[in-house]
């Protein structure tokens, strides 16, 4: 369960709503394969706000790689992205 | 668990980037006590390659743990053995021959600091800690990563005053041989009153004689995380809402470190120590202990009251922190440096904080006067009258506290000290200008308090 859990990470994309960001990570994600297990996406204060859930598992390059590849996408997309092993969010706000 | 919570991801996600969570430090704790040698030369090349032994990859993959969670981890230091001890079984040990080799290592393997270049006074000296403490201002003056500290006091044993008037000479001419920078060489010593043995955090980091043969300590901090959460509660809120607030920050800020500190033990394959958490400021505008003072609504860090905020802040924290983590380190609470905190920084100026404000805060606080510029010709009683203040303060309070403070040669009240980095600027303070000489120079030992009939 434990080692199931750290392959899952968050990845969290926010800012001003425009065509193909969806398409532009999933693209990423894809390449890298890196399954996407769970999306949720809102606009928030004129923001767009995605957050999904992903496991890295079956990842063909190392995390730091991958991390790279997506954080490109932020020039190209004029976008925030996060990514986060997912276990820091259970841990800090469940007791 | 294939759930995910927005709100929560979007909390944390801003505690890191507005309000500056990060873990300060992940320092390794190393015990030397295998390396003493009988010769200066020997111990060295023991010590330098245990160093790198142990550390050599802690700060790649202290690196790929902090990319793995995007949490900064600010700092990377190591921890050992007091090296008055190791050094000791030396012939005429060459303790500035033993300071810049550690520095090498410290180099070597990427660390931002090394600790340990210690001594534990607060009974007596043997006779290597008294060639210790004449090889601190030089060993402090030739290195770049090295800090020093001594325990001069404890609750038990009393406080052993001729170390205080040593440890003052000390100062001051660290500050001298360091003059050309501000007399930063002052900033990487401290002196204590109950050292504590698995403190993560610099100048005051050892590997305590009872520590195991390794640990990762960690230290994390985010006041700027409290102060934010306290602006969010309306101006109303009782003191016990207040206090619950900063128990959930402290809570979620633990464990985060503390999650982070196990994966990174693991890596690099060593036990994992303690968790410190401790309200640590920088000198980035709302990275600030004095902010949280201006939250719960003072004007200023120093007004009135000031002390009463920090008092429920440190036990507020402790209890958080408790509940978030089984080994929580002995110094968790708040710091109160000045020269590192905005805030403080700015009532110190506008002559809102003073030295005598400062030292009824070290009372509740979880050290002591940190990170305060005097001026450069303050007398040596004086400072080491300040040091015996502060000693008392612990040794009767059963609690840590400690003095770091830099006499700036050449300045005086009115100019700033800039140190860079993590350490900020300072105002030079005022001090007390009245003489502390025939009291300090009786020298011998205060006798331990008696732990019964408190009021």
């Amino acid at each position: 369960m434990e080692e199931n859990d750290s392959n899952q990470i968050i990845i969290t994309v926010t800012g001003k709503d425009k065509v193909g960001i969806v398409s532009a990570v999933s693209n990423c994600l894809a390449q890298n394969k890196v399954n996407i297990e769970d999306i949720k996406q809102t606009i928030m204060q004129d923001n767009f706000v995605m957050i999904m859930l992903c496991n890295v598992e079956k990842m063909t390059v190392s995390f730091k790689e991958f991390k790279d590849n997506l954080l490109k996408l932020t020039d190209e997309l004029g976008m925030e992205i996060w990514v986060q092993k997912k276990d820091i969010f259970d841990k800090m706000h469940t007791i | 668990m294939s759930d995910f919570n927005q709100k929560q991801i979007l909390e944390t996600i801003k505690m890191i980037k507005i309000h500056h969570l990060d873990i300060r430090t992940t320092t390794l704790s190393l015990s030397l006590r295998d390396c003493a040698t009988g010769d200066t030369k020997k111990t060295a090349a023991k010590i330098y390659d245990k160093i790198i032994k142990y550390a050599k990859n802690f700060v790649s993959l202290a690196d790929e743990i902090e990319n793995e969670y995007s949490i900064p981890i600010v700092n990377k230091r190591i921890a050992l053995t007091p090296i008055s001890l190791i050094g000791e079984s030396c012939d005429n040990c060459d303790y500035v021959y033993l300071a810049k080799t550690i520095d090498r290592a410290a180099c070597e393997v990427g660390v931002d600091f090394v600790g340990g270049f210690s001594a534990l006074v607060d009974k007596g000296f043997t006779n290597g800690d008294l060639r210790f403490f004449e090889q601190i201002p030089e060993a402090l003056a030739v290195t770049q990563k090295l800090c020093s500290s001594v325990n001069l006091g404890t609750s038990k044993a009393g406080v052993n005053m001729d170390g205080v008037l040593k440890t003052a000479d000390v100062i001051k001419k660290t500050a001298l041989l360091t003059k050309d920078f501000d007399s930063i060489g002052a900033a990487k010593f401290v002196c204590f009153c109950n050292a504590v043995t698995d403190n993560p955090f610099m100048a005051g980091a050892f590997c305590g004689v009872n520590e195991a043969e390794c640990a990762l300590n960690i230290g994390v901090s985010g006041p700027g995380v409290v102060s934010s959460a306290i602006y969010d509660l309306p101006k109303e809120a009782d003191f016990g809402e207040v206090s619950n607030l900063i128990k959930k920050m402290a809570f979620k800020i633990t464990i985060a470190g503390e999650l982070i500190g196990r994966k990174l033990a693991k890596k690099i394959n060593i036990p994992f120590g303690v968790i410190d958490l401790s309200l640590a400021p920088t000198p980035l505008r709302g990275d600030s202990v004095a902010e949280i003072f201006k939250a719960m609504g003072l004007e200023q860090a120093g007004a009135h009251g000031t002390t009463m905020a920090l008092a429920m802040l440190n036990d507020a924290v402790k209890k958080g922190g408790i509940m978030a983590s089984s080994y929580v380190g002995g110094l968790s609470g708040a710091f109160i440096p000045v020269s590192e905190d905005a805030g403080m920084i700015e009532a110190a100026e506008i002559g809102s904080l003073t030295i005598d404000k400062l030292e009824a805060m070290t009372s509740v606080c979880s050290v002591g006067l940190d990170m305060i510029a005097i001026p450069g010709d303050t007398p040596n009683s004086t400072i080491a009258g300040m040091i015996a203040d502060e000693m008392a303060i612990g040794m009767i309070n059963k609690k840590t506290t400690a003095v770091r403070i830099v006499p700036v040669i050449g300045k005086e009240v009115g100019d700033k000290a800039e140190f860079g980095g993590l350490l900020g600027y300072a105002p030079i303070m005022k001090v007390n200008p009245y003489s502390s000489l025939d009291f300090v120079k009786r020298g011998g030992r205060v006798p331990a308090p008696i732990h019964s009939m408190n009021n």
